[in-house]
């Protein structure tokens, strides 16, 4: 059944009428015309259609529209500040952790929730935080070496 | 040899394209299917299209357009040709504008398979972009009042050698004009000595279009009044539709229920309706029994091998046999894998009863063209495919059934259509790497030098079967392809998978050889070299063992090193890995890979490094844990629950090596080195521990096996 849902997506507050147990990968993909989010496995097994809400991870086949009601959700397309790419954005592109680059807006974005809760993980707690995130074109030590240079940056290092 | 053309006799009849033929200005390139010689390797006898083709147009502002028929599936062809471009023409790279896989637009192509873009496509793009700088030169004498001798062409200009401030750009030269040349195969492309962009490692030129979301996947076209469908799939290959009842997905505001022939969609302006959709209807099938699974297989595969065919051979078998101290005799098994891109197969189809236009996921364009114009009963020139980015294809993209159903769907409703495939779909309509057998018997002689091999291969296809040791007495037979076979072998498809057959006989040549090597008592690595004579697979043993800081020892040596080699897509690669194994539950851990290739010219070393590195990735995968387990047509793994690929915290320290050889011409980059991680973990899992595995993956259950039989 149809209701009216606000929440903030990528820094601007909307207001959308929908089911609200869709799932918010296909509310972003058709509702919003975001498809920087992608569908991989629809069980919440390969990580990417990985979207923040609230500054967190989530996956986004696996939560409804309706749990992010009234939350901050930020997909790929938002990550930027206008021009200005994110740290780990800037990072993946000077590490080419990247080839396929269909993992890729999941992949950066587990990494920016990492960085949001932690600003300076080390490599353990990145391999453990990006472990359930699949590549399959095997882009996995570089995309571990873009976070940790991108964790620097943040730090005013680099 | 490239055929010559001449200009003035060229009757090319007018067909389509009209853009590039009639209207676009600028210096155009095009050759003829008279010039296919260009592509060296690509020649089969397929029908090849008659009408021309454009590989390059230098048009406003200078910019440089290259049209390939090939595609970007995050093997860097979009950064790599358009470094060749750059150099051959004298322009600065961000003056290349790529333009993949348009079938409008870009010369016809089989496809983007066996790492032939750079060794074959390559020769052929730098050949036009070497003849379209001579073009721009013999413009610039007259329009600078010269002689072609006197010029220097950089970054998009041409100016006096003598005088720099008297020059032209390209822009000047091709303004408002059109210049038609032809490919007359008499100009030089340059001597590496001359590379300014070529053999120069560069970035990813499409990574910003990636990590920002902006980059356009088949799955991300959206068409108004499109209707994305979900397919319904048997539970078992070879299970036919019994009883069917859509009036649960009726029901459902929106959906439309298409049923024809053997065909079941549901459809829904949004991809999880539908699905909702597809998840109400009810139907039974029949199923036929299953009389193979994961285990039974190899049995059934040596029941129904077809007569060998002998591949190499050389010397006298028998007399090599008698002449062996003793014989050892090895069986490899290798299961089905599958290929698991991120990206689920997916096609859009725009058709307007006269024409269509298709934006797959398709590792084959052209092909994806004609196989939409076949199911929409149009004429090929009536299809345009447009290639999106490819979330990955490793071989598995290449047969178009999405594309099939995407047509046959935009037909019947009349509306634009969608087919996205879920992962279970995926898993279900997956070409697997076949399971496959291999039978070695190899002696070595009083010298403890090898001198007796007699190899059978059953399914996994002929490339890499042939061995390249110094062996006095052998024999190379394969049983059985992977094309082609007979229905009754396989209980579902199968297909090309990353380096096709070659991880298979390189797993089974290169554990067989450490076998041999032990035997004799020696160093692994000395024991190859000893039988070795070609210089290219000599030196890539040697940069890796060096980087490794490889030591002589023979296995099992307890350091848990192993090394193999091999050659694919005409790279010579070698491998050396190191692992712990964890005896108690038959863990294996890969700590570090070291990899060295000799690929001739290498054209983007980073972009070469990135391959190397997903290689020895993705081949953790089929080494140790990756393989379709089924029954009959019923295949167990749908998802990436329990079909296991590499995760980050499998991965080793990675070393790749490639080794300079810029005077030779440029080989395949996107495969060799997955080619040699099955047997380099397996050799180094007997050296760590002398379990001697012989069938792929090398899961803990048969590590501890093999660990009990070495006692």
């Amino acid at each position: 059944m149809n209701e009216t849902i606000r929440f903030t997506l990528n820094n601007t507050p909307i207001t959308i009428t929908v089911d609200r147990e869709r799932p918010l990968l296909w509310v972003i993909r058709h509702d919003l015309a975001l498809t920087g989010t992608k569908y991989g496995c629809g069980q919440g097994l390969c990580g990417s259609c990985t979207v923040l809400v609230d500054g967190t991870a989530v996956r986004s086949c696996q939560a409804t529209v309706g749990e992010v009601a009234d939350s901050e959700v930020l997909t790929i397309e938002g990550l930027a500040a206008g021009n200005d790419l994110h740290p780990v954005q800037q990072s993946f592109v000077e590490h080419d952790a990247l080839q396929c680059g269909y993992c890729t807006p999941g992949m950066i974005l587990q990494a920016a929730s990492l960085l949001n809760r932690n600003p300076t993980p080390g490599r353990a707690e990145i391999i453990d935080t990006m472990e359930n995130n699949l590549c399959r074109c095997g882009a996995h030590n570089r995309i571990v070496r873009a976070i940790e240079a991108a964790a620097e940056k943040l730090n005013g290092g680099g | 040899m490239i055929e010559r053309l001449d200009i003035s006799t060229q009757t090319v009849s007018i067909s389509r394209r009209d853009f590039l033929k009639l209207s676009a200005t600028g210096l155009i390139v095009f050759f003829t299917t008279g010039d296919l010689a260009l592509f060296t390797g690509e020649v089969d006898s397929a029908p090849l299209p008659s009408d021309f083709n454009a590989f390059l147009r230098i048009g406003e502002k200078g910019m440089v357009q290259c049209f390939t028929g090939k595609i970007e599936m995050g093997q860097g062809v979009v950064t790599s040709l358009a470094q060749m471009l750059a150099d051959e023409l004298d322009v600065a790279f961000e003056q290349i504008e790529m333009v993949l896989g348009d079938t409008d637009l870009c010369p016809y192509d089989r496809g983007t398979y066996g790492s032939l873009t750079t060794r074959s496509f390559g020769p052929a793009l730098r050949q036009a972009g070497a003849e379209a700088r001579a073009v721009l030169l013999e413009l610039a004498a007259k329009h600078l009042d010269t002689a072609v001798a006197d010029l220097v062409a950089e970054r998009g200009e041409i100016f006096i050698r003598q005088r720099p401030q008297r020059r032209v750009s390209y822009q000047e030269l091709t303004e408002g004009t059109r210049i038609e040349h032809y490919v007359s195969g008499t100009v030089q492309p340059k001597s590496p000595g001359e590379f300014k962009v070529m053999n120069r490692a560069r970035l990813r030129s499409d990574a910003l279009e990636k990590v920002t979301g902006e980059a356009e996947y088949a799955a991300d076209i959206r068409l108004p009044d499109m209707l994305c469908a979900r397919i319904l799939r048997p539970p078992a290959h070879g299970a036919t539709l019994r009883t069917l009842d859509t009036s649960g997905a009726e029901s459902i505001p929106g959906v439309r229920v298409v049923h024809d022939g053997e065909l079941v969609a549901v459809l829904h302006e949004k991809w999880d309706m539908a699905d909702i959709a597809l998840q109400r209807i009810r139907a039974t099938f029949d199923e036929p029994e299953p009389h193979v699974d994961t285990d039974s297989i190899f049995a059934h595969l040596l029941e129904v091998a077809p007569s060998p065919s002998t591949l190499a051979a050389g010397g006298n078998l028998a007399q090599g046999e008698r002449q062996s101290q003793s014989v050892v005799e090895s069986t490899y098994h290798d299961g089905y894998v599958a290929h698991a891109p991120m990206e689920p197969h997916t096609a859009t189809v725009h058709y307007d009863g006269d024409s269509a236009t298709v934006w797959p996921s398709s590792q084959t364009p052209f092909p994806a063209r004609d196989e939409a114009a076949r199911t929409l009963g149009l004429p090929a020139e009536k299809v345009r495919v447009i290639s999106p980015y490819l979330g990955g294809g490793f071989g598995g993209k290449t047969r178009n059934l999405q594309v099939q159903e995407a047509a046959r769907l935009a037909k019947l409703t009349g509306k634009p259509v969608q087919v996205a495939w879920s992962r279970e779909d995926e898993f279900f309509h997956d070409s697997f790497r076949p399971a496959a057998v291999i039978q070695i018997r190899s002696g070595l002689d009083k010298n403890r030098y090898l001198n007796f091999w007699d190899y059978h291969v059953y399914f996994a296809g002929d490339r890499g079967a042939e061995q390249f040791y110094d062996i006095a007495h052998h024999r190379t037979s394969s049983h059985g392809g992977i094309w082609g076979v007979s229905s009754g072998i396989h209980p579902f498809a199968v297909g090309a998978w990353r380096a096709p057959a070659n991880n298979t006989n390189t797993f089974a040549r290169e554990s067989q050889i450490d076998i041999m090597a032990a035997q004799a008592g020696t160093d692994p690595l000395d024991f190859r070299q000893s039988h070795l004579q070609n210089r290219s697979l000599k030196g890539v043993l040697t940069a890796a063992a060096k980087r490794f800081g490889w030591k002589a020892a023979p296995a099992p040596s307890g350091l848990g090193r192993g090394i193999a080699c091999g050659v694919d897509a005409g790279t010579w690669v070698a491998t050396v890995a190191e692992v712990e194994v964890d005896k108690t539950s038959g863990t294996v851990r890969v700590t570090r890979v070291v990899c060295a290739q000799d690929m001739g010219l290498c054209v983007n070393p980073e972009g070469a490094a990135i391959q190397m590195e997903g290689c020895i990735t993705m081949g953790l995968g089929y080494a140790l844990s990756e393989e379709i387990r089924f029954s009959g047509g019923t295949i167990h793994d749908n998802n990436f629950d329990t079909y296991e690929i590499p995760r980050f915290s499998w991965l080793p320290k990675i070393e790749t090596v490639i080794v300079d050889n810029v005077d030779s011409p440029p080989q395949g980059g996107g495969e060799p080195a997955i080619i040699t991680m099955g047997g380099a973990i397996a050799n180094a899992i007997f050296d760590a521990c002398g379990a001697r595995c012989y069938r792929l993956p090398m899961t803990p259950t048969r590590v501890k096996a093999a660990l009990a039989v070495s006692g």
